[in-house]
């Protein structure tokens, strides 16, 4: 019995009028986990009950814990009928389970009903008693910690990355069983949000699993979803990053300081374990715990290929997916550049299961191949394809060798991060993703989801195999998708391909210099090409870097990372969408799933042409956050991509757009297309200026940079004759060899001309950006305004051509940013971040379009130099703050790379060699922190005082603040029906206060578990159905993010800078409080 | 082609003061489009009629949803659905709660009953306040007459507790109960010419000096009825005309006083008796209920008017009041001088209030 759940039913408040005869309510509460359930008294007549109960105690399994929902059930008590439920409340306690976490939930929680929506409010407290004599390492995974944001978050240092995890449960949907047909929408309704939480939870443990095997303590970039595949069943599935992390500072239990390399014993077994298979890691010093040994002890590395995806959980899997990267640079070690293992060509070759659809596979994976030349041939600036690609995989045999390190040889090199600690990313090769058709059918057995992961394993196999072919070793930014329409399923994966940096694994002294040196260096080192020049996968035009001048860059480059922070950037940068809309027929079955995987790789071309139109109409040459969302429905197919485009100072300069015409004698023909031609040279003059492109002049540069070495200078020379760009970069004239051609012979030619030419600008005071951060602007005030929006467009008439088709949706986008820009007019000047468009095709003849997005002020004073700089200091500042907090690695390794604290129960004797000032400032800095969270759980508890603000952002941090704790995932699913979708406003009253209720449940989780803000919130999910001729209509939101507490900087500024305390995971991390 | 469903939905509820305004006031969504695209305001924005029309439709759903909650103000601080600065709600409740003093003017002293509310369209029409925004203003009244009507202590402190009203608009609200609870006579032809304000200003006198709680806070009483006691007592002050030598010499003293000060002295001298007696007649037959509704009418027809046919300036009319009342004080057989203060205090503001055209 390893942990006892504790709740107490305080008071309900608002609650609504069950009695029509005495206007007054009968409330009692039902509170169940598992198969117990408690009753509270009933409180009779008041709409404001005071239950104040007993604490109700439930004896439960750890992974119970994991897995259920508290559920709370509010009724009102009937003498005669049946009660009458009013509503119900589930709280996820995973929270609980992390020592870091939250330790207490209490607070007011909206009382939700499917039907009714929120119906008033109740007052709970929560509480888990963990016992921790039992090894909870079997089942459940209690203490792992799940992070929403895909970067390393804020108060924590990655000690390992691991790498990639990946899982998926599946079981029938409750909406398609036959029970259904009799009970009411109500109970459907809540057995579905309670599979889905069920499924969730089990999920989340068992990734959590397989991170404990590889070693690390949490989960970055965590990303589940799910997939209602209808008849066939319910899907949820997850992929994250594995990682080792580190608490930079705990403001709130100090004393707990230990030596960071504590953390190091798991990696150090997974070493011995694996030692044939990665000499080239670093071996530390640290004994193994007793613990780690027995639980790595049976890895073997003869199972390189054991994928153990099934839900079985009878053995611990041993997946040798674990692609880590030291970064802890206490140990010490080397470069690798070895380890001729052979590659897992073998796993090419899965056995096709029965299921899919072969015909419509092979033809995706011809499409998926040539879609990674469209990119890279678009990028080298010619429309026209050749074959470059399909040789290429072989070719990088050689530099594989070159750039091999432990990656290679995991089953999946995947991240899920879109930034990086600084120094992590060396180089970025380009996006790679690949898309497959499955026709869906029944999931016989949950309890063997085999069919879905190994369409999965295929995809990821696809990805694996494009990176290599741009000479990269790994792929970041990494992320997995789904669009569903009847039997046919669309997966798709996309990420960038890169080479990571095999330096973490180095020694801590030597790390000091590296990192000086990346500080130092122009951040333009991930732009140089991974892939060997002799060999391009591709034809590309490469140039010197226009920082360093020492490397190849290529021409334009398309990731779907953040911009990373050390990247030099000219101007500001602005959100770029490509859109398209292609009709199809109406199909069954397999033709079906033909006729789509027939029309992708056109989609997938034209999305990548209109980018790069745009692009370069931008005048810029970088794409970032780059992520394309191809949605299928009965007659058509929807292809939405975005991403901000960005000036890299270290990319040439884009070409200008040519316009050539098919019939050159016709004088008014001419006429137009010079016409058009002026307008395009027009708006690339006008977007320079808008976006402040002035790339610097280059005979500066030259003076400027530290003049190169006679060789290197003549290198450079010899670049400029081979190129002959540089003079052309300064004007934008047609006729250059460089220049984008676009050839308007048909009438698709034109379509894309326009398109180019009608995206509107944004207003004046606003930028958008769909990544975390906007190039140009740092100095963010702490307004901001998170929101989401939703359109659905009904199109009446039936026979829309492509191009009519494709108007309506480039026009429902535009207007909706439209739209938004003007409501967000009061917050000018300011930025709209992480842009988050979704489309689907709920119907036959609509098309749904769902933005989130955070609008962000700045402050347009401070001049954009300056801001430039302070915030390059701030970053240096911060860096280096970090180390010193850590007293890693200067003084640690001066002082204690030998220290004998290197045991990992050394977490008591911690503070014994500790410098005794460092405890002494350590607790004067705790008195503040302190102060703030009582002041925090103060006002939630207090009733009737104002609700507590919760921030909600899908960004990764608040600006102008700091997040001090992380409380835990937050992971929401919510169903909402009505048969009075009239008296409710229509379709648009339904989901705005659907909308809003989703939010205020986000809320009030975050508020309950003590946080003040929601940080990477992500809308994963808005499924809207309806039915106006029968009044109804349905609508699922799946939300996700991390609780956190912030203080505003200025708060933090009084106290002293925070010491040392950062407290090793590995033997810590299970223990709840 | 249409658009089927347009929802924006902050995590900071957005509120645009302007469309709320024009939502309280009472135009359609399309009234609403139509006078935001005329407006100078935005023309920067350069905002089309179809981004205007999503706009207004999302800012008026969201009015509707708070509507619920404005009703019962207190909730909006600590309700969960939206999440509304506190400013703003502030804002958001006293925006909802403020009302057209025309509006106000007609419904004053009106049972606010069923039988107003049916009046409403020719109430609007009058006034030219939408229908829409009547209403909401009526329920308005309605609502906070009854939270208030029952409870204890001062009226304007109940008012601003209870609907977390600024304290002017408290005391607007105040006025409103006060008069819909003593059902003051406002609508007679003479009484047209007063504003709502000329009235909320007297009830404000009545209410802090002629109600139980104007003299002691924590009675059980409430603040929305007139003191029966001194109502009943002020039938004493009848001494005043009816003792001859008292009048007389109340009369000379004014007239010492007020020599060579005020331009309409004859007429004063002339009508001392007759204005006198008015007041204090006022005075006497307050018991009943049906004269204390007719206290405006009253005052109107017995006192002003005839001074205004006389011509009294304003400050003629001060100075007399002033030193009418004063001088009470020096005869040596009125005995009533608390009494008379606590009358004459009142019945000057009112008079001097309602004198004007």
């Amino acid at each position: 019995m390893p942990g006892k759940l504790k709740a107490k039913i305080v008071a309900g408040r608002h609650l609504p009028v069950m009695d029509r005869a005495s206007d007054l309510t009968d409330a009692f509460v039902e509170v169940k986990f598992g198969n117990t359930t408690f009753k509270t008294d009933v409180y009779p007549k008041s709409l404001n009950p005071q239950w104040n109960s007993e604490w109700f105690k439930f004896e439960v399994d750890d992974e119970d814990l994991q897995d259920e929902p508290l559920q709370i059930t509010v009724l009102d008590h009937d003498t005669y009928s049946a009660n009458d439920a009013i509503g119900k409340v589930y709280i996820d306690i995973d929270p609980l389970l992390s020592s870091e976490a939250a330790t207490v939930i209490s607070g007011w929680f909206p009382i939700y009903d499917t039907i009714h929506g929120i119906r008033g409010e109740i007052n709970v407290l929560v509480k888990v008693e963990l016992f921790n004599d039992l090894n909870r390492f079997r089942q459940s995974s209690c203490g792992v910690k799940f992070f929403c944001t895909t970067s390393i978050p804020r108060c924590y240092r990655a000690v390992m990355v691991h790498g990639f995890v990946e899982e998926l449960v599946v079981n029938e949907d409750p909406e398609y069983q036959w029970i259904d047909r009799i009970r009411t929408p109500r109970a459907s309704n809540e057995a579905r949000q309670r599979l889905i939480s069920l499924m969730s939870g089990e999920l989340q443990r068992k990734i959590g699993l397989k991170v404990l095997e590889m070693g690390g303590n949490a989960v970055v970039g965590y990303l589940q979803c799910f997939d209602l595949e209808g008849e066939s069943g319910l899907v949820v599935r997850a992929i994250g990053t594995a990682c080792t992390l580190d608490k930079l500072s705990n403001t709130y239990t100090p004393a707990t300081a230990i030596n960071p390399c504590n953390s190091s014993p798991s990696k150090d077994i997974k070493e011995a374990g694996f030692g044939e298979e990665a000499p080239g890691v670093p071996l530390s010093s640290g004994p193994p715990t007793p613990l780690r040994a027995q639980t790595f002890s049976s890895f073997s590395p003869s199972k390189s290929y054991s994928r153990q995806s099934s839900s079985s959980d009878t053995e611990l899997s041993l997946t040798p997916k674990t692609a880590r990267i030291c970064l802890s640079p206490s140990s010490p070690t080397l470069q690798s550049k070895s380890s001729p293992i052979p590659t897992t060509k073998a796993l090419r070759s899965t056995t096709p299961p029965p299921l899919h659809v072969s015909q419509s596979d092979t033809a995706m994976l011809r499409k998926s191949v040539s879609f990674s030349e469209d990119l890279l041939l678009a990028a080298s600036g010619m429309g026209s394809g050749g074959s470059a690609g399909k040789e290429a995989g072989p070719l990088k045999a050689l530099l594989r060798q070159q750039t091999q390190t432990a990656l290679e040889q995991r089953e999946f090199p995947f991240f899920t991060l879109t930034s990086f600690p600084p120094g992590f990313l060396l180089h970025v090769g380009g996006v790679v993703s690949a898309r497959s058709v499955k026709l869906l059918d029944r999931i016989h057995n949950p309890d063997e989801p085999e069919t879905r992961d190994a369409w999965w394993e295929e995809i990821r196999q696809e990805i694996k195999s494009h990176a290599k072919a741009l000479g990269c070793h790994a792929v970041v930014g990494y992320s997995e998708s789904t669009s569903i329409c009847e039997e046919v399923c669309i997966l798709s994966a996309s990420g960038t391909a890169a080479i990571l940096s095999s330096r973490f694994m180095q020694d801590s002294a030597l790390d000091t210099e590296h990192r000086f040196e990346d500080l130092m260096s122009p951040g333009c080192a991930f732009c140089h090409i991974p892939y060997d020049e002799l060999n391009m996968p591709f034809p590309a035009q490469l140039t010197y870097c226009h920082c360093c001048r020492r490397y190849k860059v290529p021409d334009v480059l398309f990731t779907t990372i953040d911009l990373p922070t050390e990247a030099n950037v000219t101007g500001k940068g602005c959100l770029i969408q490509a859109r398209l809309c292609r009709t199809k027929k109406k199909a069954q079955g397999e033709g079906n799933a033909t006729a789509i995987s027939n029309l992708l790789p056109f989609l997938e071309y034209e999305l990548h042409t209109q980018l790069m139109n745009k692009l370069k109409l931008r005048s810029m040459n970088a794409l970032f956050g780059l992520r394309i969302q191809i949605s299928v429905g009965e007659n058509m197919l929807l292809g939405l991509a975005s991403a901000t485009g960005v000036y890299l100072t270290a990319l040439p300069s884009p070409g200008g757009i040519q316009i050539a015409g098919k019939t050159p004698s016709d004088i008014t023909y001419e006429q137009h297309i010079s016409n058009m031609q002026k307008k395009i040279n027009d708006t690339i003059a006008k977007n320079k200026e808008l976006y402040e492109i002035n790339p610097p002049d280059l005979v500066e540069e030259v003076i400027g940079s530290p003049i190169p070495e006679p060789r290197q200078r003549s290198r450079l020379f010899r670049s400029h004759s081979e190129s002959s760009d540089e003079v052309s970069e300064l004007d934008l004239s047609h006729g250059k060899k460089d220049a984008f051609v676009l050839e308007i012979d048909d009438t698709d030619a034109v379509e894309d001309i326009h398109s180019l030419l009608t995206d509107a600008p944004t207003p004046p005071g606003f930028y958008s950006c769909n990544t975390e951060i906007m190039p140009g602007i740092y100095n963010w005030t702490s307004a901001l305004q998170m929101f989401t929006s939703v359109r659905v467009f009904r199109l009446s008439n039936v026979n829309l051509t492509n191009q009519g088709l494709n108007k309506v949706f480039n026009d429902l986008c535009e207007n909706l940013l439209k739209s938004l820009y003007f409501k967000l007019r009061s917050m000018v000047p300011c930025c709209l971040c992480h842009v988050n468009f979704t489309v689907a095709v709920p119907e036959d003849e609509l098309i749904q379009v769902a933005v989130t997005a955070v609008a962000m002020s700045f402050d347009k004073d401070q001049t954009q130099e300056n801001g430039r700089q302070s915030i390059d200091k701030n970053l240096m500042k911060a860096i280096t703050e970090n180390e010193d907090q850590l007293q890693f690695p200067l003084e640690l390794s001066a002082e204690s790379s030998s220290n004998p604290l290197n045991s990992a129960k050394g977490l008591s004797e911690v503070s014994g060699p500790l410098p005794s000032a460092r405890v002494s400032s350590l607790e004067k800095a705790s008195p503040l922190p302190e102060g703030r969270s009582r002041s925090l759980r103060s006002n939630r508890s207090y009733a009737g005082s104002s609700v507590t603000v919760v921030k909600m952002t899908p960004l990764s941090f608040i600006p102008g603040t700091k997040i001090i704790k992380y409380l835990g995932i937050i992971n929401m699913f919510f169903i909402r029906e009505t048969t009075s979708l009239r008296e409710e406003g229509g379709v648009s009253g339904f989901l705005h206060s659907f909308i809003a209720e989703v939010f205020a449940m986000v809320r009030a989780h975050v508020a309950a578990l003590g946080g003040n803000a929601v940080v990477s919130y992500n809308m994963k999910e808005c499924v809207f159905m309806e039915n106006p001729n029968k009044n109804q209509a349905q609508c699922l939101i799946n939300v996700s993010g991390d609780a956190v507490i912030f203080v505003r900087e200025s708060e933090l500024e009084a106290t002293p800078p925070q010491p040392h305390s950062a407290s090793a995971q590995t033997s810590s991390s299970g223990e709840g409080t | 082609m249409s658009m089927e469903l347009d929802v924006f939905v902050g995590n900071t509820t957005i509120i645009d003061e302007e469309v709320y305004q024009l939502w309280l006031d009472g135009h359609s969504v399309s009234d609403a489009v139509r006078m935001r695209l005329e407006s100078d305001a935005l023309s920067e924005c350069e905002a089309s009629g179809e981004v205007l029309h999503s706009d207004t439709m999302d800012q008026y759903r969201t009015f509707q949803m708070c509507e619920r909650l404005l009703h019962c103000p207190s909730k909006l601080a600590n309700q969960l659905l939206f999440q509304i600065p506190a400013h703003r709600q502030a804002m958001l409740i006293e925006r909802y709660y403020e009302f057209d003093h025309t509006f106000a003017r007609e419904v004053l002293g009106k049972k606010l009953s069923k039988g107003t509310k049916k009046d409403l369209d020719d109430i609007s029409l009058k006034t030219g306040v939408a229908l829409k925004s009547c209403r909401r203003q009526f329920d308005n009244f309605k609502r906070v007459f009854k939270v208030v009507e029952e409870l204890k202590g001062p009226l304007v402190e109940n008012v601003q507790h209870h609907f977390l009203l600024s304290d002017s608009l408290a005391r607007d609200y105040a006025a409103v109960v006060f008069f819909a609870n003593s059902r003051f006579e406002t609508g007679k032809r003479k009484l047209q010419y007063l504003s709502f304000q000329d009235f909320a200003f007297c009830a404000g006198q009545l209410i802090s000096y002629w109600t139980v709680g104007a003299v002691d806070n924590m009675m059980e009483d409430m603040d929305v009825d007139l003191e029966k006691e001194f109502l009943h007592d002020l039938k004493d002050l009848k001494v005043l005309v009816n003792d001859k030598d008292m009048l007389d010499q109340h009369k000379s003293l004014v007239c010492y006083q007020l020599k060579g000060k005020i331009k309409a002295f004859s007429e004063m001298e002339a009508n001392f008796k007759n204005l006198s007696r008015a007041l204090i007649n006022i005075a006497s037959k307050l018991t009943n209920t049906k004269d204390v509704r007719d206290l405006f009418i009253d005052l109107v027809e017995k006192f002003i008017e005839p001074c205004r046919s006389d011509k009294w300036t304003v400050g003629d009319l001060t100075l007399f009041l002033t030193h009418y009342t004063s001088t009470a004080h020096t005869l040596e057989m009125f005995r009533f001088q608390i009494l008379w203060e606590r009358y004459m205090g009142v019945i000057k503001s009112c008079i001097l209030k309602m004198y004007h055209d």
